[in-house]
């Protein structure tokens, strides 16, 4: 009653792999089952002409037999290859995944990196897939399996022979804590938090917000002995409605005490990510007073910003930076800065002012002209200002880590929190 | 040292030299070699010459070599199978293997192997490794059966390997559970009829209870099986819903969005009443709104489906826009995708907001973009009545800006303003007019000159205008040449003492020197029409036209319902069903949300619940692919389907003459029978003039073919009745019935033969007949018909055979040969076969035809005992093609008024009075009006016919 199958057997998921540098070289491909010819990427290429911006390559591209679907990361372009229906999800958060885990490996994923340890890549890859179903993703397990390289070990493996892949089976791996290995050693038990929020915004020229939100999330760097059972409160949990968590965190306790109970992996993970909407939580640091013109006929603008800090709950606002991708008709720009350094760069247009710090005092200007290409009309389209800023020591939506407690192990650990915020993506209108 | 060096031998005996390396003695240089051919395979290089050198190496303790060695293997296997047979003790050795990592790893890459005469090897140990003490290998065998499956089905069936794979679902291991499913599911997959996944509450318990330990990987594959299972009831929906929620919570979006097909999907069979319902909706959001700051391509496709879900469900979403507003440096797709759901989540509330922001994007760099956001005011003008005078004012500042591309859409848009609220915004059509030279894209040309013709006595030099246009008439797209001939006549008829030399002009500019069908019969049409009665070409031509709908470019709910099926994979992304697009078309089977079903009911059959909510709750959809149709409908010819009445029959009478179409037999001695839909049709459906007939069913196919509507739907089937008895065929019984699916008819035949000899050569005909009815296919009956033998045949129909009137209307002749001889017989058709799939009636439509039918051609009649109630009666008549356009209530009565239209082009209207009689059992009462009284009778038989059985 079954059949053979026809020409295309089904294949769930990622058939092949890819990997396309931006001068579009294909420099690394790996097949799961058959071998697809490089050919197919013509499709993509096709696409990336017409796309013009690397970043405007649409992720899910249709050809006549296949469906290539793409991410574009550190400069690099993943295009995975797939023959059937299925999640384009599912292969866009695997193929972040490979590239995350490339990252831990080589501390870059960069072609450099991944030329340099291209069996590595391959055992790497050979083991997060196996017929199209994610066998091992996390990180910790990985490692168990295929030792991340490190100038000691190829020393040591030159020298007596030994590999770089483990023979014994993971002990994670299938326990109902996947994410831990068993055994954990330290001298210095340490569990540090960082609670880091970026705040996306877009203000409009009148300078009221038209859409604020903060992205924050609670990364942790784990080297605790043992099975440590932690929990997590907070000051202030209600702030947390929409949170994304890791699978270590134990969903029932969160719903009922809103407390995070969990077993954690070892070493460096994402432990929450959350979103916090509800406008009036969102404080907007600074603001901009900006005057941007071109006049009428003339070959000429001009250009004025000033940043001041607003709502920074008495902290110090650093690290800002704006950019400003400026109309194609800009040739040059002739700025004199109050504070900092600017530069222009008149292919990409794009204007960079690295400010530094805020002081209330005197606040830091941009002043100058702007001269257009001549003949050409004036441009339709202002400009955008993209805001970069940093406040140490502050999450500012409020939200804050009450205390840690641990079971399960004797020993007292050193326990640590830091708060950050920044700006996401923040945006100005002019 | 690092790997590159390996890539740094590219000299002429590469190869030589790796096959002299891979011979060495050395383990390390083996090992290196091996490496250097693995690199060489990374790149694309073709190392396959090498296969029995590196084969060689397998037999090794180094776990690395041997795993470098099986990679190589699944790469040339497939190549070099000979050679691979070599390897194939080894494979069986190390599936023995003390460590459970090597048991595995074995297993795995020998699954990999697609060689068959190794597949037979892999057998055995693959059945050891299914039921191997470590979880680890089994989860690993479980896989290996998909992948065994692919090569061999047949063998996989017969050593019971997916009895044992079942089995696995209740393993003590959440990962072998979803490894054991995910398997199934690729392998139910590819056998769509197979009972594979059987899925009952006990499984569906272990599914739940694994979801919650195991991987993310394995969440994914048991949600996406979970969201196959249908709930018998509302409480145990209710109960899956309440365990799936927390997944809502991951990191991983995939995850997430598979989570939310299954709440989207059970939330269906939810009462709204409940409180939990409410509670779900709201749980809805925020994990949806997360999506949108993960990486831009996880967000293009939440996207996607996001747009799906607000057209199902907007409430969930309808607090959030602001979270779609974009930002200038989102990736274009994602620009555009945020845009659209602006559009939808559009209302009263939050206008002013999003209109705001629109004219900011309208400023923006990227073309596209801005073409977009302009048109967007103008959907946005149509949608919410409140804001259109700030939009058409938004829209003239932006005609303003006179940047070539945003006229153009501006234009395009205020068209649809116009049509929308006549007589309100005409003040601006001065400031139109001045950019007229400016239009060189065809949509926009057209739609200004629609609106020259449209307000030909507002704009002094129309003529002028209008003239201009036609000096390259024939450079001109064919949607501005149709444009312009209609806008000239009704120019003429609005002025026609200055003009008549410009009608003259593109008349004969259409009708002689085009080779365009459409234009020159729409040339002809008018010609005729204006030549015999210019009276009657006024009511047509400048007849009042029906409004545009709210929403464009909705989906059709049919196909939304199944899409909400698919959310999260490709058909979601790409809006069309997966058996649209999957190559090899393996029969995919459609998916429909189950059905609301209260716990305390039975399961109604599938043909009294179809998919579809309500018909009367849906709002009206001109799909976007047919816009060709809804132009012509709505835009370019007065009257559309069904409007009011042409006032002379002589000049009804001229436009079928020329269109040639055999109706008249049937229609002879009722002129008036011949609506709008006859004498519009031709040109939308690009017939041959002769096929008047066809014209219906052409129309019906355009939107089957472009919506994909009715694709659940199916009319009512009577069973087969004997047609032909054996005694007076020779020993050839025939016995059929009449269907009606997806648009297309069928005559389905059961032949049996009777007689003691071989049947062959069967061949069939029709007589002609009133809806032109005819094979569309021959009959093909493969093999010869040997004595008593049965066959079953399904025939296809199609309606544009030649029409001749018969007694009683759906008389069908029929003749059947075969190398005996010839035989005749005659059956009625059920006319609920001649319903098409576009029935549906925009209400002003139907009031204002009803009002015009004359009441000598109503017709009532009784339905006595229908064992069903309004909402029932409504959906059943549904998916045989009668729609309800409006319901009502009266007095404790239910009135529906529904509309339905024939092959032919008729359209029928009905009113139905429910009178509530005994609690089982309702009384109808019907009262049909249609321009060809003589097929009520047929229509109320249908009618019964569909609502008793």
């Amino acid at each position: 009653m079954y059949t053979k199958f026809k020409l295309f057997s089904p294949q769930k998921m990622i058939h092949s792999l890819f990997l396309i540098n931006c001068s579009g070289d294909i420099f690394l491909e790996k097949h799961w089952k058959s071998v697809v010819s490089q050919s197919v990427c013509d499709y993509f290429f096709e696409a990336q002409e017409k796309a013009a911006d690397v970043e405007n390559v649409p992720p899910v591209i249709s050809t006549p037999h296949h469906y290539l679907i793409s991410i574009y990361r550190d400069k690099l372009f993943f295009v995975s290859v797939i023959q059937t229906e299925v999640p384009p999800l599912f292969v866009i958060e695997f193929l972040h995944r490979v590239a995350d885990t490339f990252q831990d490996y080589f501390g870059e994923c960069s072609e450099a990196a991944i030329k340099d340890n291209v069996v590595i890549v391959y055992e790497l890859l050979e083991e997060m897939l196996d017929n199209g179903f994610p066998l091992a993703t996390e990180s910790n397990i990985l490692k168990e399996l295929i030792k991340p390289p490190t100038i000691l070990r190829s020393v040591v493996n030159s020298i007596t022979g030994s590999s770089n892949v483990g023979d014994t089976l993971p002990t994670g791996q299938l326990s109902n804590i996947p994410w831990r290995r068993a055994g954990v050693k330290y001298t210095n038990n340490e569990a540090y938090f960082d609670v880091v929020e970026e705040i996306d915004a877009i203000i409009d020229k009148s300078g009221s917000t038209v859409f604020a939100e903060i992205q924050g999330v609670i990364d942790a760097c784990i080297k605790l002995s043992g099975m440590p059972d932690l929990s997590l409160s907070f000051m202030n949990p209600r702030l947390l409605d929409d949170v994304s968590f890791h699978p270590c965190i134990r969903f029932k306790r969160w719903e009922s005490e809103r407390v995070l109970s969990f077993i954690p992996p070892d070493g460096n993970f994402r432990l929450i990510s959350y979103r916090v909407s509800s406008q009036n939580l969102v404080a907007i640091p600074v603001y901009v007073k900006h005057s941007i013109s071109f006049k009428e006929n003339s070959s000429c603008g001009r250009f004025d910003i000033t940043i001041g800090p607003k709502q920074n709950m008495g902290k110090t606002i650093e690290g800002i930076t704006v950019t400003v991708h400026m109309p194609k008709v800009v040739l040059n720009m002739n700025l004199t800065p109050t504070q900092g350094s600017y530069t222009f760069d008149p292919v990409t247009k794009v204007l960079t002012w690295d400010v530094g710090k805020i002081t209330p005092q005197k606040l830091p200007s941009l002043k100058g002209l702007v001269n257009l290409q001549s003949g050409a009309p004036k441009p339709e389209e202002n400009p955008s200002l993209n805001i970069q800023f940093k406040i140490q020591q502050l999450a500012i939506s409020g939200l804050k880590v009450n205390r840690l407690d641990m079971y399960g192990e004797k020993y007292k650990p050193f326990k640590g929190v830091k708060y950050v915020t920044k700006a996401g993506k923040f945006q100005v209108r002019t | 040292m690092t790997d590159s060096k390996y890539f740094t031998t590219t000299k002429k005996g590469e190869i030589f030299e790796l096959k002299a390396e891979l011979n060495s003695d050395k383990k390390e240089k083996k090992k290196e070699a091996v490496k250097k051919v693995i690199a060489s395979m990374t790149v694309g290089k073709d190392v396959s010459a090498l296969f029995p050198d590196v084969v060689n190496c397998m037999q090794t303790d180094n776990l690395e070599l041997k795993k470098l060695v099986y990679l190589y293997l699944m790469n040339y296997a497939k190549s070099q199978p000979d050679m691979a047979i070599m390897a194939v003790n080894t494979f069986v050795k190390d599936c023995e293997d003390p460590n459970p990592l090597i048991r595995a790893l074995a297993v795995r890459t020998m699954g990999c192997i697609r060689v068959d005469k190794i597949t037979e090897y892999l057998c055995e140990p693959l059945r050891k490794c299914l039921k191997d003490e470590d979880p680890y290998v089994r989860k690993t065998a479980a896989v290996c059966v998909a992948k065994l499956h692919d090569i061999n089905a047949q063998l996989v069936e017969d050593q019971g390997f997916l009895d044992t794979l079942k089995d696995l679902i209740s393993d003590s291991n959440p990962m072998v559970v979803a490894n054991a499913v995910a398997a199934l599911s690729e392998i139910a997959e590819s056998h769509p009829s197979s009972n594979l996944l059987d899925l009952n509450p006990q499984s569906i318990n272990k599914l739940l209870t694994a979801l919650n330990e195991c991987t993310e990987w394995g969440q994914i594959f048991i949600l996406d099986c979970l969201a196959n299972y249908t709930p018998k009831d509302d409480r145990e929906a209710q109960s899956i819903c309440e365990r799936v929620t927390p997944r809502l919570s991951h990191a991983n979006s995939a995850v997430v969005l598979s989570a939310v097909k299954v709440l989207m999907k059970f939330m269906e069979m939810l009462s709204k009443d409940l409180d939990y319902y409410g509670t779900l909706l709201k749980k809805l959001a925020p994990p949806l709104v997360t999506l949108l700051s993960a990486e831009p391509e996880l967000q293009y496709v939440a996207l996607r489906n996001i747009n799906l879900i607000v057209q199902k469900r907007p409430e969930i979403l309808k607090h959030e826009m602001k979270v779609f507003f974009v930002k200038y440096n989102d990736p274009i797709y994602v620009k555009l995708e945020k845009l659209d759901i602006m559009i939808r989540l559009a209302s009263q509330a939050n206008i002013a907001q999003v209109l705001a922001e629109l004219k900011e994007y309208a400023t923006e760099v990227d073309v596209d973009f801005v073409r977009k956001a302009v048109r967007a005011i103008g959907r946005c003008a149509i949608k919410v009545e409140q804001s259109a005078e700030r939009c058409v004012s938004t829209l003239l500042d932006l005609i303003q800006t006179k940047v070539n591309y945003v006229v153009q859409e501006a234009i395009v848009v205020i068209k649809d303003i116009f049509r929308k609220y006549p007589n309100k915004y005409e003040s601006v059509i001065a400031t139109l007019c001045e950019n007229l030279d400016s239009l060189d894209e065809p949509e926009a040309r057209a739609a200004m000159i629609w609106i020259v013709g449209e307000y030909a006595e507002r704009i002094d030099n129309a003529d002028e205008l209008l003239e201009s246009f036609l000096e390259g008439f024939h450079d001109e797209s064919t949607q501005v040449q149709l444009q312009l001939l209609t806008a000239i006549v009704k120019l003429f008829l609005k002025k026609p003492t200055e003009t008549q030399e410009l009608v003259q002009q593109v008349l004969s500019l259409a009708t002689q020197d085009s080779d365009n069908p459409d234009l020159r019969d729409r040339g002809y049409i008018y010609w005729r029409l204006l030549s015999t009665d210019p009276v009657a070409a006024k009511e047509v031509v400048l007849a009042e036209k029906p409004l545009i709908s709210e929403e464009t470019d909705l989906i059709e709910p049919t196909l939304l319902d199944e899409l909400i099926c698919y959310i999260g994979t490709l058909a979601s992304v790409y809006h069309k069903p997966p058996s649209a697009f999957v190559e090899g078309g393996r029969g995919v089977v459609h998916k429909s949300l189950p059905p609301r079903t209260a716990s305390s009911e039975s399961t109604e059959s599938p043909e009294t619940a179809p998919a579809g909510a309500p018909s009367g709750e849906q709002p009206d959809v001109i799909p976007t692919q047919g816009d060709l149709l809804g132009d012509l409908l709505n835009l370019d010819l007065g009257p559309p389907v069904g409007g009011p009445p042409l006032a002379t029959s002589s000049v009804q009478m001229g436009a079928v003459d020329l269109l040639g179409g055999g109706l008249d037999s049937l229609m002879g001695d009722e002129p008036e029978g011949i609506g709008g839909p006859n004498f519009v049709a031709p040109p939308a459906a690009a017939v041959p003039p002769n096929l008047g007939t066809s014209m219906g069913s052409g129309l019906s196919d355009l939107f089957d073919l472009t919506s994909g509507v009715g694709t659940l739907s199916g009319s009512y089937v009577a069973p087969k009745a004997v047609w032909l008895p054996a005694m007076k065929a020779k020993g050839l019984e025939i016995s059929g019935t009449f269907t009606r699916q997806v648009g297309s008819i069928s005559m389905d035949l059961q032949l049996t033969n009777k007689a003691l000899q071989v049947m062959t050569d069967f061949a069939i005909q029709f007589n002609r007949n009133s809806f032109g009815l005819a094979p569309a296919a021959p009959l093909q009956v493969h093999a010869p018909l040997s004595p008593n033998q049965t066959v079953e045949i399904s025939l296809p129909l199609n309606t544009v055979g030649s029409v001749m009137k018969m007694e009683p209307l759906n008389n069908l002749q029929v003749a059947v040969k075969n190398n005996i001889d010839v035989f005749y017989f005659s059956t009625l058709y059920p006319l609920h076969i001649l319903f098409v799939e576009d029935g549906k009636m925009d209400r002003q439509m139907f009031l204002a035809t009803w009002k015009d039918i004359p009441n000598e051609n109503e017709a009532q009649f009784q339905i006595r005992d229908c064992p069903l109630n309004a909402e029932a009666v409504s959906s059943r008549l549904q998916s045989s093609n009668i729609f309800t356009v409006a319901k009502r209530n009266v007095e404790g009565q239910d009135m529906l008024y529904q509309s339905l239209k024939l092959t032919n082009g008729i359209w029928v209207l009905a009113e139905l009075r429910i009178q509530p009689g005994n609690p089982s059992f309702t009384d109808l009462e019907l009262s049909l009006k249609c321009r060809a009284p003589e097929v009520s009778q047929h229509v109320y038989q249908a009618y019964e016919t569909i609502l008793k059985n």
